[in-house]
């Protein structure tokens, strides 16, 4: 705070009174039927993923604050967010070190060594993946079945193996509707996509929830609208197109909407206030990027899924977007915005 | 860039001052050419998955660096100002030649290992920037000095990341397995990304070190 009697301060000047805290708070809301509902499906196991990534979060954005000698920023709960994010797009049966270990490296290496909240070029939780994913590809791809009755008594012995030694992963089974798809030819009703009863990561099941998690959040004018409906409009069209020339190969577009992480990965990651684009034109490219990107990644790349990597991408595009498509400044012709 | 080419002003400054045992212990530590350089990037990040790989690709590259640099400080009268930087390749070359035998020679599989990066000294930039930079303008013994703690440093630099990147990504240090046989390698450690994970962490690291100095 500057001196009491002379506030001086750059534009804007008038404000709507929503602080950061207050919009991450409201997404941890908008998380939380998600998060209840990961529980409930995969139970004990996929609680402790998720309380896992969060506390590792949190603990590596206080320690860092005080090796640099900063004041906290934990309370602004945008760790915590980027904690549960990560914890939602892990198997549920995931080592539990593994998961603690990727909320270390989402926010020291996605977040802080950028300089915090506010200058990541990425979103935090899918570096957490994405290094999760190269490093342990068995474990992150090992899925486990939901709704199993021992579900709260019994926790997977993965879920606890010791800290940097191997899971045992050869008892699980269940493979994700993408997977089935990709490797097996098998399609999933979609109904049973919509409600969440499938196999998956922990978060990405019940696309319903995480839907209505968005409309709270475009309610109360804390998510750019815009981004989800150019990400599912332009895989819905995309995969459109394609189930129209060959409806045997290639599949549904609502299949394509409602499996793996896209509803997730559109709805609360690519939607990430700092590594989105700013400009109206330019969100709307950079949404229409990530959806074109995940179906052409989920159709001839090697992993059934692509999310992660096509909201990777197009974070690292975003500040060119937004240099794109800069709107003309009053007065100036178009030659002198060019130069 | 402005800070770089402060870097450089006070190193050039520190040849014509400093003591001869200055021009060894620069390269290990204040002027190292990797983590204050940064020079050579492709072999630092390519050959060091393995602590052996590391440690060999740094033995070859301060062989070459030694001989070379003897050689253009001795030649440093006669070499034509035009056409110096084609005398170092040609120079360079040479020994890069011996060295791909000699290596042949011990072990047809480190050979293998280091694949094309042993012929790609010819083009590290650290060895043509030390020609250039120290060896045309000095003594032969400033020179060697110059060389073996350049080479020492580079071994020492390439030989950090090697052990980390094959202490996570393989759970072993010079194929001497190190952890539990249930170890869980960090398989993108051998990958190319972690070299730049690896480097970047060494990098923080020893600036910050060197700030607290």
């Amino acid at each position: 705070m500057l001196s009491k009697t002379l506030h001086i301060s750059t534009s804007p000047h008038i404000t709507k009174g929503v602080s950061t805290d207050s919009i991450m708070r409201n997404v941890v809301y908008a998380l939380l039927p998600v998060v209840f509902f990961a529980v409930y499906s995969f139970g004990l196991s996929a609680f402790l993923v998720i309380i896992t990534s969060t506390v590792a979060c949190v603990f590596t954005e206080h320690y860092l604050c005080k090796l640099s000698k900063k004041e906290s920023t934990i309370s602004d709960w945008s760790a915590v967010i980027t904690g549960l994010l990560l914890g939602l797009t892990l198997p549920p049966i995931f080592p539990l070190w593994m998961a603690f270990c990727g909320g270390v490296i989402a926010i020291a290496l996605g977040k802080y060594i950028f300089g915090g909240l506010g200058y990541n070029v990425f979103n935090p939780a899918l570096v957490g993946r994405a290094v999760l994913q190269a490093s342990f590809p068995v474990a992150i791809t090992t899925w486990y079945p939901s709704f199993l009755p021992e579900r709260f008594s019994n926790i997977p012995s993965s879920t606890l193996a010791f800290p940097f030694m191997e899971p045992d992963l050869d008892a699980m089974s269940g493979a994700t509707p993408l997977s089935a798809f990709k490797f097996d030819q098998v399609s999933t009703a979609t109904n049973d996509l919509a409600l969440g009863l499938i196999s998956g990561s922990t978060g990405e099941t019940c696309a319903l929830l995480i839907l209505l998690g968005g409309i709270y959040l475009i309610a109360r004018n804390m998510m750019n609208w815009r981004i989800p409906v150019a990400v599912l409009g332009s895989a819905f069209v995309l995969s459109g197109i394609f189930y129209l020339i060959d409806s045997q190969a290639y599949p549904s577009p609502l299949f394509m909407l409602f499996s793996g992480g896209l509803m997730l990965g559109a709805v609360f990651m690519a939607t990430d206030m700092v590594a989105s684009p700013l400009t109206p034109l330019g969100v709307w490219i950079y949404g229409a990027v990530i959806g074109l990107l995940t179906i052409i990644i989920r159709l001839w790349g090697g992993l059934p899924e692509g999310v992660m990597y096509a909201i990777l991408l197009a974070n690292a595009l975003s500040p060119h977007i937004d240099k794109m498509t800069q709107s003309r400044v009053y007065g100036t012709t178009k030659s002198k915005v060019s130069t | 860039m402005a800070d770089n080419n402060k870097r450089n002003a006070g190193f050039l400054g520190s040849i014509a001052t400093a003591p001869s045992t200055d021009e060894f212990i620069k390269g290990l530590w204040r002027d190292n050419p990797v983590f204050v350089q940064v020079l050579g990037m492709c072999p630092v990040l390519a050959v060091s998955n393995t602590a052996e790989n590391a440690l060999a690709m740094g033995l070859a590259t301060t062989f070459v660096l030694l001989m070379s640099n003897i050689l253009v400080s001795s030649l440093r009268n006669f070499i034509p100002k035009q056409v110096r930087i084609a005398s170092y390749i040609l120079i360079i070359a040479t020994f890069v030649t011996i060295i791909d035998y000699v290596i042949q020679a011990i072990s047809i599989e480190l050979h293998k290992s280091l694949g094309a990066f042993i012929s790609l000294i010819v083009v590290n930039c650290l060895i043509l920037s030390r020609a250039e930079a120290f060896a045309s303008k000095n003594t032969i013994g400033k020179s060697i000095l110059d060389a073996l703690g350049m080479g020492v440093g580079f071994t020492f630099a390439l030989f950090c990341l090697g052990a980390v990147r094959e202490l996570l990504g393989n759970g072993s240090l010079f194929d001497y397995s190190l952890f539990p046989a249930n170890f869980q390698n960090w398989i993108v450690m051998i990958l190319p990304a972690g070299g730049f994970f690896t480097l970047a962490i060494w990098l923080l690291l020893f600036n910050s070190m060197k700030k607290k100095e």
